[in-house]
């Protein structure tokens, strides 16, 4: 579903009416009503206070909703403000707290945007249209409808939790301004019906009374139903038409056949029965499967749990004639002669859904299950004040939805043939709307592109369905559960290996408490200010940058959540978890919004959302680790990367780690380099001191190792690399060594000094000496020739024929029978293999060339050794 | 080191005296040999016990095993895993994933391989959906959601490890590698190669999350223990079918290996090489020799073996040229010699050719251009001699320059044995001037 953003219609915004008062401190006229015209609309929009409007975002499908408060310009009428009271939709949530409410959000679910730091204040020119948002108690259901247009408020967020919120917060609200958010329905394009209808009206009078007559129940339901099936017009092509005509709205009318057929329940569906049967097997009807399913799955319910909907539906419709409550419509159709085409619209619609429902309910007596469920939304959208009394009907309702769901698990068989007949309806719906474009309505657009998308919605149905090789849309990335429990460390020795794993998360990060304290003051001043910034973070592997950067979040998060600093949002990609750096985009989109797209699609997405000034709520703290390998030949990632959080309203902060300090100069053209900024810092290798005490904090008191131990551990890395995971892993591998070697019972089981001596040796040693010492006795005398020959000729490099020779005469010389070409080339490769020798590609021959790959002196101190 | 055990079944009885029996030889690996029983037990325990506590208590590990070839290096992990799998702890856990560096030779294919066999969700019979990024997004997503106490541990070998530190920026090995440095699903990483340079292939950042766990299996074992193995390996077992064959037969292997002759020909190929694979060879080439009619192996026939096994291939080759194709051989030695090693082309291995006729006087070897050209085009068919690189095709074939790829001992060796071979080229062959 498209919104009418500005690029593609233009948008006048004007004042309707004098200021209502003026505020001389500010210099602000306040207003009481704004107008928005629309080009090529003939009637203007009109937002009031109190009214719930949707603010141009950077998603285009999923503007911004607000509740316009007060509206109000500057004295030279440049200027015009509103001011606001945000929701936040699902999406604008972050992903880790939705967690938090317990259940899956529904899509049209909103919440009452109670957290600090919002920029309230909006220019009127982002207003796109009103919108519905209906306040729901936390315990009822949502109904359950495809329509976009209504917006459900259950809760309210205030980034750190879900309160229930107050209805009068949004409903009370909601009420007064209910003539004009009604108005979304007929902006696009009624004015052209109206006119036609107004001409008919008469002729087609009596008719429509008639067609009420019959059909009966619920509006809602088969307005529902027609909306998912617009062919259904062509079927009954002549009645429609005639009833699209019919612009009589007489809700008395309705009323009375509402009441009078609201009792024999049954009655509508055995009369309709005979002509459907025909239809039934017509291609057009297909499209109406779309719901199969759902509705073989009641077909197998019990008939007591049909009976059931049947009730609440027929409740629903004597509910619907509550007087008191329809008046409402009618006193303002005489008020108003815009609103007048909704509510035409309204109960114009609701007959041509009969027929539609009828036709339904009589090919499956389960579709009206599947209508009383549907009924909901539409009754929401026909008449709102019914919103109260919601509440009980649906709970009612709930648990014939969960036999739904049960019973649904059973049509795996039918998901394939409803998938294929998806495609097929989809056809016939685009065809449909060429044909009956006269006829379309603005709401039965909005819910064809609604049925358009509704494949999607079930994929996991097509992911259980058996045989079929179908590409699995959500299969969500999981490694199987263990059966059996793992075991819980045992002993010291094993207590301390598993402290000592780099994995595991150390309570604090010791020795870097200046690095933490600097990056910590800089994001959360930028958080606090609520601009962005960039900062390079390098140093060797292993020296703790990505663990300082994650301690640093965490403590931020820990700061948000008790409210000392306004929430933001941590994203974290690493170079070298993509395959190319353009998927960075696709990863900071997927981590911002769960959308999945290109990259290309994804920066343009992305640059859209930071460049644009549109209000935004949060700000977002992205990590991008290994940052060289974002390195493409225009730079244009990393480019964009920096540029983001220049840029005034994308309140976006940069943490970048490479290995290398000198990363900018050397690989960044200039305006890349310009763009990170000098905010540098630099991981120092660990200090053996420093060693020691992480190693110390990590075992945090378990009593494993020797004191002498550790000095040697943490000296010797701090010599070598001051990697901290060598450290680890050389104590982890010097408990097992001391696990193995305990079994003298003199020793005191600790790790001592020989243990990590003994891993420091397996860890470090080269093994090409053990390796010369352990070759056979040819591949030794080969070494022996290669260094002869390297020296006879002065080079460090030979032919295998001449180191051959020298060979022959080397065998010669020990008293071994000389080997044949053959053999002293496997010789030669196999030592090659090892990588004691290099070789040159063996298609050569005899006349590959050959080098050493070990000092001469190591092997002729291994040689000599023997 | 497997043991081997030659197991022979007559299918029928030698009662009956039926020809049609046959021998099936049955390469089994068993228990560890004694050789090098030090190091390999070592190692053993110390990869059982890495491998346990991955599967056990989620311990996330990897590890290399570098060793020449045929050291035994799969053979370790075949073992180590089979005693893993008894463990019934361990096997109802455990996921194993084998790729192999010759087979997955890039990341793409690898990172299909991997999910194919977890089986993931975006797996559908055997194909695996999404692209390349979508694959690693996925497989990532899976291992970060695991954590230590509820997932099961998945166990990575890779062979011909070496191989996978040449794909682009060492994707797969750093994430690998990164996942078991942190809480995510346990993972052990076993790495096989014969690379003793191996690390020096890892990048920085990848070598700092490889935990340097190192097990070095070289065969450090003498010529004594290489004897035993080759009885052991030839013995039958107590509890072999036919009792008193048995016997027979390890008594004749007794014999065997207390000849002279045949301690001889082993201690040539014990120092040629310490590889299992090639010993193998030599006794799968002596028991194809046993039948019925001579039910053991003779000291001659190792013998036989041994001197197959070791005999030069390319001189043998040299026995099937004719007589004109072994003179421009031999003209081509004379050459090497005069220009010492520098390149040739046909012509000059022609008037070479012609010197050496011209000498003799007699018409027997006089040959037109195009045959001597096709025995050239022959010869370098056969790769006895190869164009230098680099040399410009353009060049007419005559005139394109050649190497030998043979040596002198070799052509000499082929002339003593080339049957009925011209005395005068014989001489010719040794004469130090062409």
């Amino acid at each position: 579903m498209k919104y009418f953003t500005r690029p593609r219609v233009k948008r006048e915004y004007r004042w309707r009416g004098k200021p209502l008062s003026f505020n001389r401190k500010l210099k602000t006229y306040d207003y009481g009503s704004l107008v928005i015209s629309v080009e090529g609309l003939p009637r203007p929009t009109i937002i009031i206070p109190e009214q719930h409007i949707l603010i141009e975002g950077d998603d285009e499908d999923n503007p911004y909703v607000a509740k316009v408060i007060r509206l109000f310009g500057d004295e030279s009428g440049e200027q015009m403000k509103a001011v606001v009271q945000w929701f936040v939709r699902v999406s604008e949530v972050p992903l880790s707290k939705l967690k938090l409410l317990g259940r899956e959000p529904h899509p049209q679910e909103i919440f009452h945007y109670q957290g600090r730091i919002c920029d309230d204040e909006v220019n009127v020119e982002s207003i796109l249209r009103p919108v519905q948002v209906k306040h729901l108690d936390s315990a009822t259901p949502f109904p359950n409808s495809d329509d976009k247009d209504t917006m459900y408020v259950k809760l309210s967020w205030d980034s750190k939790a879900f309160r229930v919120v107050d209805s009068a917060l949004v409903e009370s609200a909601c009420e007064p301004a209910s003539p004009s958010s009604q108005l979304p329905h007929a902006v696009s394009g009624v004015e052209t019906e109206s006119l036609h209808s107004a001409t008919k009206l008469s002729a087609s009078k009596c008719l429509s009374t008639k067609r009420r007559n019959l059909a009966t129940r619920t509006p809602g339901v088969c307005k529902k139903l027609e909306l998912h099936t617009p062919e259904k017009k062509s079927i009954i092509g002549e009645d429609v038409v005639s009833q699209l005509l019919d612009k009589e709205l007489d809700s008395k009318v309705m009323l009375a056949h509402r009441l009078s057929s609201s009792p024999p329940q049954p009655h509508p569906v055995t009369h309709r029965l005979t002509p459907i049967n025909k239809a039934h097997r017509s291609p057009v009807t297909q499209g109406t499967i779309r719901l199969k399913p759902s509705t073989i799955a009641l077909n197998r319910l019990p008939p007591s749990k049909m009976n059931r909907p049947l009730l609440s539906a027929r409740e629903n419709s004597t509910r619907a004639t509550n007087p008191s409550q329809r008046k409402e419509p009618q006193t303002i159709k005489d008020e108003d002669p815009a609103l007048d085409v909704i509510a035409e619209e309204d109960s114009k619609s609701s007959p041509v859904l009969l027929v539609a429902a009828t036709l339904r309910s009589s090919q499956r007596k389960s579709a009206l299950l599947v209508s009383s469920r549907i009924r909901k939304q539409l009754n929401l959208l026909d008449n709102q004040q019914d919103l109260n009394s919601d509440g009980e009907d649906e709970d009612e309702f709930v648990p014939s939805q969960k036999e739904l769901n049960g019973c649904s698990e059973e049509d795996e068989d039918d998901g394939e043939e409803e998938a294929g007949l998806d495609s097929e309806e989809e056809i016939l719906v685009k065809k449909g709307r060429g044909t009956t474009a006269v006829f379309r309505t603005p709401r039965s657009k909005q819910k064809t592109h609604s049925l358009t998308r509704t494949p999607r919605k079930n994929p996991n149905k097509k992911q259980i369905m058996p045989g079929t090789p179908r590409t699995p849309h959500q299969a969500t990335p999981s490694i199987p559960c263990r059966s059996l429990p793992t075991r819980q460390p045992a002993n010291i020795l094993e207590e301390a290996r598993a402290r000592l794993h780099v994995s595991s998360v150390p309570e604090s990060l010791p020795c870097r408490e200046q690095e933490f304290q600097d990056i910590y003051s800089f994001v959360e001043s930028k958080i606090i200010d609520g601009t962005g910034g960039c900062m390079y973070i390098s140093g060797v592997p292993g020296t703790g940058k990505t663990a300082t950067v994650h301690e640093v979040m965490r403590c931020l998060q820990h700061a948000a959540d008790v409210d000392e600093i306004p929430t933001f949002h941590f994203i974290e990609i690493n170079g070298m978890k993509m395959t190319d750096p353009h998927q960075a985009y696709v990863q900071i989109l997927q981590n911002l919004t769960g959308q999945k797209a290109t990259p290309d699609h994804a920066a343009a997405l992305l640059d859209k959302r930071f460049n644009n000034p549109a209000p935004r709520k949060q700000t977002t703290v992205l990590l991008v680790d290994e940052l060289d390998l974002l390195w493409t030949r225009k730079q244009n990632v990393m480019y964009n990367l920096f540029d983001w959080p220049t840029q005034r309203h994308a309140r976006l902060v940069v943490l970048t780690i490479a290995n290398t300090m000198d990363l900018p100069e050397r690989i960044m053209i200039n305006r890349v380099a310009s763009r990170l900024g000098l905010t540098r810092m630099s991981f120092q290798p660990y200090s053996f001191k420093q060693l020691q005490q992480i190693i110390m904090s990590r075992l945090n008191k378990v009593k494993a190792f020797e004191e002498d131990a550790l000095q040697l551990v943490s000296r010797k890395v701090a010599a070598l690399s001051g990697d901290a995971r060598r450290c680890l892993d050389i104590c982890r591998r010097a408990t097992e060594i001391c696990e193995h070697s305990t079994t003298n019972p003199s020793a005191t089981g600790l790790v001592g000094m020989s243990h990590v001596m003994e891993a420091l040796n397996e860890m470090f040693s080269s093994a090409y000496i053990t390796a010369i010492k352990c070759a056979s006795m040819q591949e030794q005398l080969f070494l022996r020739a290669v260094i002869a020959e390297f020296r006879r000729l002065g080079l460090e490099e030979a032919t295998f024929q001449q180191v051959f020779v020298q060979h022959q005469a080397l065998c010669r010389l020990e008293g071994l029978q000389p080997i044949s070409v053959s053999e002293g080339l496997a010789v030669c490769q196999r030592l090659g293999a090892c990588r004691l020798l290099l070789l040159e590609p063996s298609r050569l021959g005899v006349l590959q060339r050959v080098r050493l790959n070990v000092s001469q002196d190591d092997v002729l101190y291994a040689l000599k050794a023997d | 080191m497997p043991q081997l055990h030659f197991r022979f079944r007559f299918r029928c009885s030698r009662g009956t005296g039926c020809v049609g029996s046959c021998v099936r030889i049955h390469e089994k690996a068993a228990s560890w040999c004694i050789v090098g029983v030090v190091v390999t037990l070592c190692a053993c325990r110390h990869l059982l016990e890495l491998l346990r506590r991955s599967a056990i208590q989620g311990e996330s590990n990897s590890v290399l095993i570098v060793g020449p070839r045929g050291a035994g290096k799969t053979m370790l992990l075949q073992c180590v895993l089979r005693d893993l799998l008894q463990e019934k702890e361990a096997q109802k856990n455990l996921l194993q994933v084998h790729l192999n560096g010759l087979l997955q030779t890039d990341d793409r294919i690898a990172l299909k391989e991997i999910t194919r066999q977890l089986n993931l969700e975006n797996v559908v019979g055997d194909k695996v959906f999404g692209s390349f990024a979508e694959n690693l997004a996925f497989l990532l997503e899976a291992l970060k959601k695991g954590d230590r106490s509820s997932s099961r541990p998945v166990l990575f070998v890779l062979d011909e490890f070496d191989l996978f530190a040449h794909h682009k920026n060492q994707t797969l090995l750093y994430n690998l590698f990164d996942v078991s440095q942190s809480a995510q699903t346990p993972v052990a990483v076993v790495g096989v190669t014969c690379r003793l340079d191996v690390l020096e292939l890892l990048e920085k950042r990848v070598k700092s999350r490889f935990s340097h766990r190192q097990i070095h299996l070289l065969s450090s074992f003498g010529f004594s223990e290489y004897l035993q193995t080759v009885r052991t390996q030839l013995s039958l077992p107590d509890d072999f079918t036919d009792r008193g064959f048995a016997q027979d037969w390890n008594s004749s292997i007794q014999t065997l290996c207390e000849d002279k002759s045949v301690e001889e020909a082993l201690q040539r190929h014990f120092n040629s090489s310490k590889d299992f694979r090639s010993l193998h060879m030599l006794l799968m080439l002596c028991l194809s020799r046993v039948s019925v009619s001579k039910p053991s192996i003779k000291p001659a026939d190792l013998l036989d073996a041994s001197r197959l096994c070791l005999c030069d291939a390319k001189a043998n080759m040299l026995h099937g040229l004719s007589i004109l194709e072994l003179c421009l051989i031999i003209a081509m030695k004379h050459l090497n010699d005069v220009y010492e090693g520098e390149p040739f082309n046909l012509q000059m291995v022609h008037n070479e050719f012609k010197k050496f006729l011209q000498r003799k006087s007699n018409s027997m070897y006089n040959f037109e251009q195009p045959v001597v050209m096709k025995a050239f085009e022959h010869l370098q068919q056969l790769e006895l001699i190869r164009p230098v690189d680099g040399s410009s095709a353009k060049t007419q074939r005559e005139f394109q320059l050649m190497r030998l790829m043979l040596d002198h001992s070799q052509i000499m060796e082929a002339l003593q044995k080339y049957p009925q071979c011209p005395t005068d080229v014989k001489q010719w062959a040794m004469s130090a001037f062409g």
